[in-house]
């Protein structure tokens, strides 16, 4: 018989998470900053990463949220393809719904989201469309991932419809004009993980971008070489700029730069740019049927099954490669 | 070098405002009230009378809205503390300068040198920015108490002006002096001899947008 994950450990973990987010900044996103931080000569720059360093040492000694734009909370959800959850798939949504609402108030997080039109808040996070859940499944495994995110920041985000024509010169101007744009006073909370997303829809391209900010860590890579060897090349751009944290003169601005892509229409090649703020906020934990959790920083979203790009997929003809 | 470290009260003399140099680290002591859009609009353009005593209490305004919440007995927690995108509240800003006699104004990325010397330098004031912009958590340490939350009510938790008591609350950089000079505006003013080296080999995108052109009778081809 299927085991069912609890559905009271989904929302005890869940709480956990919007609480490990808000406070401890990601081992790997510390150790960027850290190494960003040796190199900076630039007065006022070198002050602000020192500042930032302190303050994760201060967020967690505390144990209060890292920033009081606590951003806006929202989901990623992955599952093993024999994973059942206790009560079904409303059930998991609701606990989320209720996890975000309760950690709200207990950090306590900033309650950022509002309607749009009417200003309305409810002081917890939730609301139309809020917090925003999405899923992604792994053909093999009984467990769950629950990766929180809590993005801040109005700015440092941008999309355009490229062409073919543009070619990778197109790309790199408009990853320039974003970095330039938002970098300025600072206003993209730089040095940041950069993500771009290229091809896709317009909306999955925007999907794709700020994936490859959240959901990848510092010092990982595409799988594909050659976009590997993208990735490296547009950190060292993004950092011969000469601007540095807070729009003032320094040389780091990006403490890694990721890209996914997706099979887009022939005729465009959409772009979108997004910067995970100096509070990198992402949490993830791994949930078993069996009661047992365990938790890491690494979302491990991007796996071969996301990327794949076949009809089927044929993961005893992967392995054999 | 490193940058000057300065003790400032909230409820500053001219000469102490006059002692601040551009990029100089500044800790706040005293009474200091958030007021963004929410407060702007109620106190400005519905005429709400405005619950403290302006600028005797305090003269600082905060651009912030804290991680915080109203506990069941009417009691405070605030956890981090962060300030907002200023220049959105430009289109306040005179006027509440001239109602309340603020003199600091905090919050991120400062304003425009045109700002500064329209309606910061006849006021006799200046702006502190926070810094990176996530120290929230050394921002929240250097709250003594919080003293009340007004308007909640009216306006939700994110918009209600809170008034926070601080001490040595920082650090925070002086990013406008009386002369009306923008620590920003300087630095983009370094960054700007390379940029044309940085794009060199790019292009423009093939398809434009508006705002890449005034025109509004072109095309964007």
């Amino acid at each position: 018989m299927t085991q069912h994950i609890p559905l009271s450990l989904i929302q005890s973990t869940a709480q956990t998470l919007m609480e490990k987010a808000a406070i401890e900044i990601p081992q790997d996103y510390l150790d960027g900053l850290k190494r960003a931080a040796e190199t900076e000569d630039g007065d006022l720059s070198s002050f602000v990463l020192r500042a930032m360093l302190d303050n994760y040492e201060a967020a967690k000694e505390d144990r209060r949220a890292m920033c009081g734009d606590t951003g806006v909370p929202r989901w990623f959800v992955k599952l093993g393809n024999d994973a059942r959850i206790e009560g079904g798939m409303v059930a998991l949504e609701g606990a989320l719904r209720r996890a975000t609402a309760h950690a709200t108030h207990s950090v306590p997080l900033r309650p950022n989201r509002v309607h749009p039109l009417w200003r309305t808040d409810h002081d917890n996070n939730v609301g139309i469309g809020a917090p925003e859940i999405e899923y992604g499944f792994e053909p093999e495994g009984d467990w769950i991932d629950l990766i929180t995110v809590h993005k801040g920041g109005l700015f440092g985000t941008d999309y355009r419809m490229l062409f073919p024509s543009d070619g990778i010169q197109g790309i790199k101007r408009f990853y320039l004009d974003s970095l330039m744009a938002f970098g300025k006073r600072g206003l993209a909370c730089q040095p940041a993980i950069i993500g771009i997303g290229l091809g896709g829809s317009k909306d999955i391209c925007m999907t794709l971008g700020k994936r490859a900010s959240v959901l990848r860590t510092v010092g990982s890579r595409n799988s594909d070489p050659r976009i590997a060897a993208m990735e490296d090349e547009f950190k060292e751009l993004g950092n011969s700029i000469g601007m540095g944290a807070m729009g003032f003169v320094g040389k780091n601005m990006v403490i890694d730069c990721n890209i996914e892509v997706g099979y887009c229409h022939t005729g465009g090649m959409p772009m979108s740019v997004h910067a995970f703020c100096l509070s990198s906020r992402r949490s993830v934990a791994r949930l078993w049927p069996d009661g047992q959790v365990e938790y890491r920083t690494d979302p491990d979203w991007f796996t071969p099954y996301q990327r794949r790009e076949t009809v089927d997929w044929e993961p005893v003809q992967e392995a054999a490669e | 070098m490193k940058p000057r470290e300065i003790r400032l009260s909230t409820t500053p003399t001219p000469e102490a405002i006059a002692e601040l140099r551009l990029g100089d680290i500044v800790y706040l002591d005293g009474l200091m009230y958030t007021a963004r859009e929410g407060v702007y609009m109620r106190a400005l353009e519905e005429k709400a009378n405005i619950p403290m005593e302006l600028p005797s209490q305090s003269a600082a305004n905060f651009h912030c809205s804290p991680a915080a919440r109203i506990n069941a007995d009417g009691s405070f927690d605030m956890g981090a503390v962060t300030a907002t995108a200023s220049f959105r509240f430009a289109k306040w800003l005179p006027e509440w300068m001239a109602k309340t006699g603020a003199k600091l104004i905090i919050g991120k990325g400062g304003m425009t040198s045109r700002d500064y010397k329209e309606y910061f330098v006849p006021n006799g004031a200046v702006y502190l920015s926070t810094v990176g912009y996530g120290t929230g958590a050394l921002l929240g340490r250097g709250v003594e108490n919080v003293e009340a939350v007004h308007w909640n009510e009216e306006l939700g938790l994110a918009q209600a002006m809170w008034v926070i008591r601080c001490n040595k609350m920082g650090p925070f950089i002086v990013a406008s002096d009386l002369k009306g000079d923008c620590l920003f505006e300087r630095e983009n003013a370094k960054i700007a001899e390379n940029i044309a080296r940085v794009y060199e080999g790019t292009k423009p995108a093939v398809l434009k947008r508006y705002g890449e052109t005034d025109d509004r009778s072109d095309e964007v081809i």
